[in-house]
């Protein structure tokens, strides 16, 4: 008997192997693969019990805080955005039941206290809840309520960068929503309105046609190639053909030969047409990827919620130089079926700082700095140069030329007391020119400009102008941020 | 150091443990240790001690590690069910109190566990009416579609966990008896050719026609390996008379299978008894008999009563949306593959492994039951969960010792049997708990929230010490050549 029973207690070790086998195979071996199966949520439902780090607007203000409900092991985090509608699209939302956008998104790893193996061993051997650290963005709060309440119940966009660092002062896009109604059915109702699309960030996805904005880009790459100046005579006669169709100025009005200045000053339709075939479809695609079309803007901001720039054929698809585009109608902001020129007004905004900054393409950003839960600065950015558009010659020329735009053009709604302001304004016709897309783009003060800005209004009645309707909303917000 | 002593040292390191362990939970509760956690530390020694008292009073040469390994096992999973509920961790201290008294009863009231040979059809007709229990109106009720438990006024136990004991008992006794008749004597090994005709042939011969009828391979496994058995079996030509006892326990699990609807325990049962068959005749012909039988058997009910049968589904594709949906679905045993998962190498601590959803509803179902040992894997790790093993298996290497050293037949086959069921039992949850083996409803032993298992595990223990007792204590007259 006494084999058999050694016999048995050999099975038994065994069958006690096979079991420590199969708990490896659980909790080593295949640990990766069940933590990704589409059915286990653990990993969901702990990210909700780990209060995730403060949002900051510039003067520390604080845009999303996580609040605990419940106590004990139930105990959950909810966040909640005391600024409501202000900071929707820039801050984004996190919500476990719908997922998240924005900073919210874009930091999260940041903001959940997500930590690398070995980081996360330490914490574990000092037994620390983890906690996510806190951002603080380079939003200004003033400036965003002033750019939100002045886009009021219009919808359009208004974006803000500080011109010499890149810093994003202010983002609003209109219409928006409460973040706080994310969790609730509200938000369903918000999120299948395709008429208004509330939850669409127009600042970084519209495809927005810049009217004559877009002469700003053309004079750049006008001046700054060598081949016009700020003082080259162009005849400014309505009707003429461009690409073999007769282009006519705002309201079929002749200005005969001008300067560029006063081609800009007026926004001379006919004039830009005629640089923007002269220097061609080449150089003016190359200077506006200087000024970062062509590509989402290098911003620290979740890739789906921004669109590149461009020209953009029928099919929405970006063209290049050798797209055959008609090059006279792109350079006044207009186009054809072979390529339209469609910009985000984050875009536009990055326009007007790179004039201001004397050439200089500031990387837009949106975070300043991480901060621990111990209050040490984890991580804080520094400005970076994205590109140099062109000449610091060429920059001063083309301020001076946007500087008279505000002073006795078609942008003197834009103008501030006491501070000298450069813009420039644009009125697109679109929905088979039934309505006006209005634009105004500008920095001030002039000479080291504190703020850049692009103010855009979709759908305006026609008869609106940019100069009359979005300007005087860029005034405010400059004037909020120059204070 | 006497065996006495060495056991009083091994419970020291046991009530540190739970010390230890309450302190962790209670650590990660409110960050600061209380004086519960001394005390509770220090009344479980006190326990241990008492009962241990009484061992050294009444069975002095017992084995000296089983209730040291049995007071660690039930000290860990006070600790682990603590951690999930303070309240049941209460609960189950106070039936491990209860289990103590029936520890101490045992071997109060047993002083010769050959006492139970006299009374072996009493005591087999009592298990089995036990089993029978949860399928009568009124006091049955139904688990999972098994039916394990009973309800008694306020009290639900389940009574498999004491028919285990009572029937290892009895087929520890009948075995001892017709062992010897169910075989002959040992015949001479007959020439290669001979034994490739008597085996190989029929093998042969039921294997083409398994492929022929195309039943799969697992059945035609099944054929071959009943087949050879068959004629092992013959060569020896045994009455039919005999193959009784073996067709009534197969039937009797059978029965089981039908009636309980379970499974693990059924498994666990006919286990036991085809490892006291194997020690008792020394034919591996009539274990691969019965377990072909069985496992038969088992197919034919998996795929006739759906609750079985759904069972195994479940285990064969646990990620299946419809199934983990399904109610009784694959919920449980994929959550505690996940919960396992999140475990890792060295676990994520004590108290720190996810049990409820935020809403309070229990992410893992049954956490302190069945799935105990994913929460132990979840928070402990892979190497917590197979120290946990490795006290399962001192455990029965000490049972299969206590065999080893017994003087005559009964108590080594009653001893064999204890712990086989025991050790059985461990498989049967973690290896479903683990996904070896389809998953059921039984408790781990010991470590589990449950006072039936928590009392008849401390009774089978009992047992075991009783005949470890009076084994050794024949053997040291035997050594000191008093009786020979």
């Amino acid at each position: 008997m006494n084999r058999q029973i050694v016999q048995l207690f050999g099975l038994s070790m065994l069958l006690f192997a096979t079991l420590v086998g199969f708990t490896s195979r659980w909790t080593v071996f295949e640990a990766e693969a069940l933590k990704d199966q589409a059915l286990n949520r653990r990993s969901l439902i702990e990210a909700q019990q780990i209060p995730r780090g403060l949002i900051r607007a510039a003067d520390g203000t604080v845009l999303a805080r996580s609040v605990p409900k419940g106590s004990g092991q139930r105990r959950i985090f909810q966040r909640t955005y005391p600024e409501d509608n202000l900071f929707a699209h820039a801050v984004g939302y996190s919500f476990l039941e719908r997922g998240s956008t924005g900073i919210e998104r874009y930091r999260n790893d940041e903001l959940t206290g997500e930590e690398d193996e070995f980081s996360s061993i330490f914490s574990e051997l000092q037994s620390e809840q983890p906690e996510g650290s806190d951002v603080t963005t380079t939003l200004d709060l003033e400036a965003q309520r002033t750019a939100v309440e002045a886009l009021g119940d219009r919808q359009g966009a208004i974006v803000a960068i500080e011109p010499a660092t890149g810093r994003v002062r202010a983002m609003a896009s209109s219409p928006d929503f409460n973040p706080n109604e994310v969790p609730t059915d509200r938000f369903r109702e918000l999120n299948t309105d395709e008429e208004a699309r509330p939850v669409v960030n127009r600042a970084t996805q519209a495809n927005y046609q810049p009217g004559s904005t877009f002469k700003v880009v053309t004079a750049a790459a006008a001046l700054d190639s060598g081949k016009f100046s700020s003082e080259s005579i162009v005849d400014g006669t309505s009707g003429q053909p461009v690409s073999g169709v007769p282009l006519a100025n705002f309201g079929g009005q002749d200005f005969g030969a001008i300067t560029l200045t006063d081609g800009l000053t007026n926004s001379v339709n006919t004039v830009w047409a005629q640089v923007g075939e002269q220097i061609g479809p080449n150089t003016l695609v190359e200077y506006m990827n200087r000024f970062g079309f062509g590509q989402d803007p290098p911003l620290d901001y979740p890739e789906d919620q921004m669109n590149a720039s461009g020209i953009r054929n029928a099919d929405g698809r970006l063209v290049g130089g050798d797209g055959g585009f008609d090059v006279g109608r792109v350079a006044i902001g207009q186009g054809g079926a072979e390529g339209q020129i469609q910009v985000t007004p984050l875009q536009m905004a990055m326009v007007a700082a790179a004039v201001g900054n004397e050439g200089r393409l500031m990387r837009p950003w949106l975070t300043e700095k991480i901060v621990a839960p111990d209050g040490r600065v984890e991580e804080s950015f520094e400005p970076q140069e994205q590109s140099q558009v062109m000449s610091a010659e060429s920059a001063g020329e083309l301020a001076a030329m946007m500087s008279r735009v505000v002073e006795e053009g078609t942008g003197t709604a834009a103008a501030l007391s006491g501070v000298p302001v450069a813009g420039k304004t644009g009125t697109a016709e679109v929905a088979g020119a039934q309505l006006n897309q209005l634009w105004f783009i500008g920095f001030a003060p002039v000479e080291n400009p504190q703020v850049a800005i692009a103010v855009t209004l979709e759908d305006q009645p026609l008869g609106t102008q940019g100069g009359q309707v979005a300007a005087p909303l860029a005034a405010q917000v400059m004037e909020t941020l120059l204070r | 150091m006497s065996a006495r002593t060495r056991e009083l040292m091994g419970l020291i390191p046991v009530s540190l443990l739970v010390s230890a362990g309450f302190a962790a939970v209670l650590l990660t509760r409110t960050e600061e240790v209380s004086d519960a956690t001394a005390t509770y530390g220090l009344v479980f020694l006190g326990l241990c001690v008492f009962a241990h008292l009484f061992i050294r009073a009444r069975l002095p040469d017992a084995d000296p590690y089983l209730f040291p390994l049995a007071a660690l096992l039930a000290a860990f999973g006070l600790v682990v069910i603590y951690r999930i509920d303070a309240e049941l961790a209460r609960q189950q201290a106070q039936w491990f109190v209860i289990g103590l008294a029936f520890f101490c009863a045992t071997i109060a009231f047993l002083r010769d566990h050959h006492v139970l040979e006299r009374y072996r059809y009493t005591i087999a007709a009592a298990g089995i009416a036990l089993l029978v229990m949860p399928r009568l109106p009124g006091i049955g009720s139904q688990v999972r579609g098994a039916y394990l438990a009973v309800d008694v006024g306020p009290i639900q136990f389940q009574p498999a966990e004491f028919a285990k004991i009572a029937i290892i008992v009895f087929l520890a006794s009948y075995l001892r008896d017709t062992g010897d008749v169910l075989v002959r004597a040992r015949l001479k090994p007959l020439p290669y050719v001979q034994q490739a005709v008597m085996f190989a042939l029929p093998a042969l011969v039921v294997a083409l026609i398994a492929v022929a009828l195309d039943v799969g391979p697992a059945v035609t496994v099944l054929l071959v390996v009943f087949t050879v058995s068959m004629a092992a079996v013959m060569r020896e030509r045994p009455s039919l008379k005999h193959f009784g006892p073996l067709l009534l326990v197969w039937g009797v699990a059978m029965f089981m299978l039908l009636v309980i609807r379970d499974l693990g325990s059924s498994l666990m049962f006919f286990g036991g008894f085809l490892a006291l068959l194997y020690v008792a005749t020394a034919r591996l012909s009539l274990v691969g008999m019965g377990a072909t039988m069985f496992l038969g058997g088992a197919t034919y009910f998996a795929s006739t009563v759906g609750h079985v049968q759904q069972r195994i589904e479940v285990w064969q594709d646990p990620f299946d949306r419809e199934l983990y949906d399904a109610v009784g679905g694959s919920y449980q045993i994929a959550q505690s593959l996940f919960a396992q998962a999140d475990g890792g190498l060295f676990g994520q601590g004590f108290g720190q492994a996810l049990l409820e959803l935020p809403s309070g509803q229990s992410i893992l179902p049954a956490a302190h039951t069945d799935l105990i040992y994913a929460v132990i894997a979840d928070e402990l790790g892979l190497f917590g969960a197979a120290g946990l093993i490795l006290a399962y298996l001192l455990f029965a290497s000490r049972g299969f010792k206590t065999a080893l050293v017994a003087a005559d037949g009964f108590s080594k086959l009653l001893a064999t049997g204890l712990t086989a069921v025991f050790a059985l039992q461990v498989f049967v949850i973690i290896g479903g708990v683990t996904k070896v083996i389809p998953l059921t409803g039984v408790t781990l032993p010991f470590v589990s929230y449950g006072g039936s298992s928590i009392v008849a595990n401390l009774v089978l223990l009992a047992l075991l010490l009783i005949v470890s007792d009076h084994a050794r204590k024949d053997r040291g007259r035997m050594d000191q050549g008093g009786l020979v």
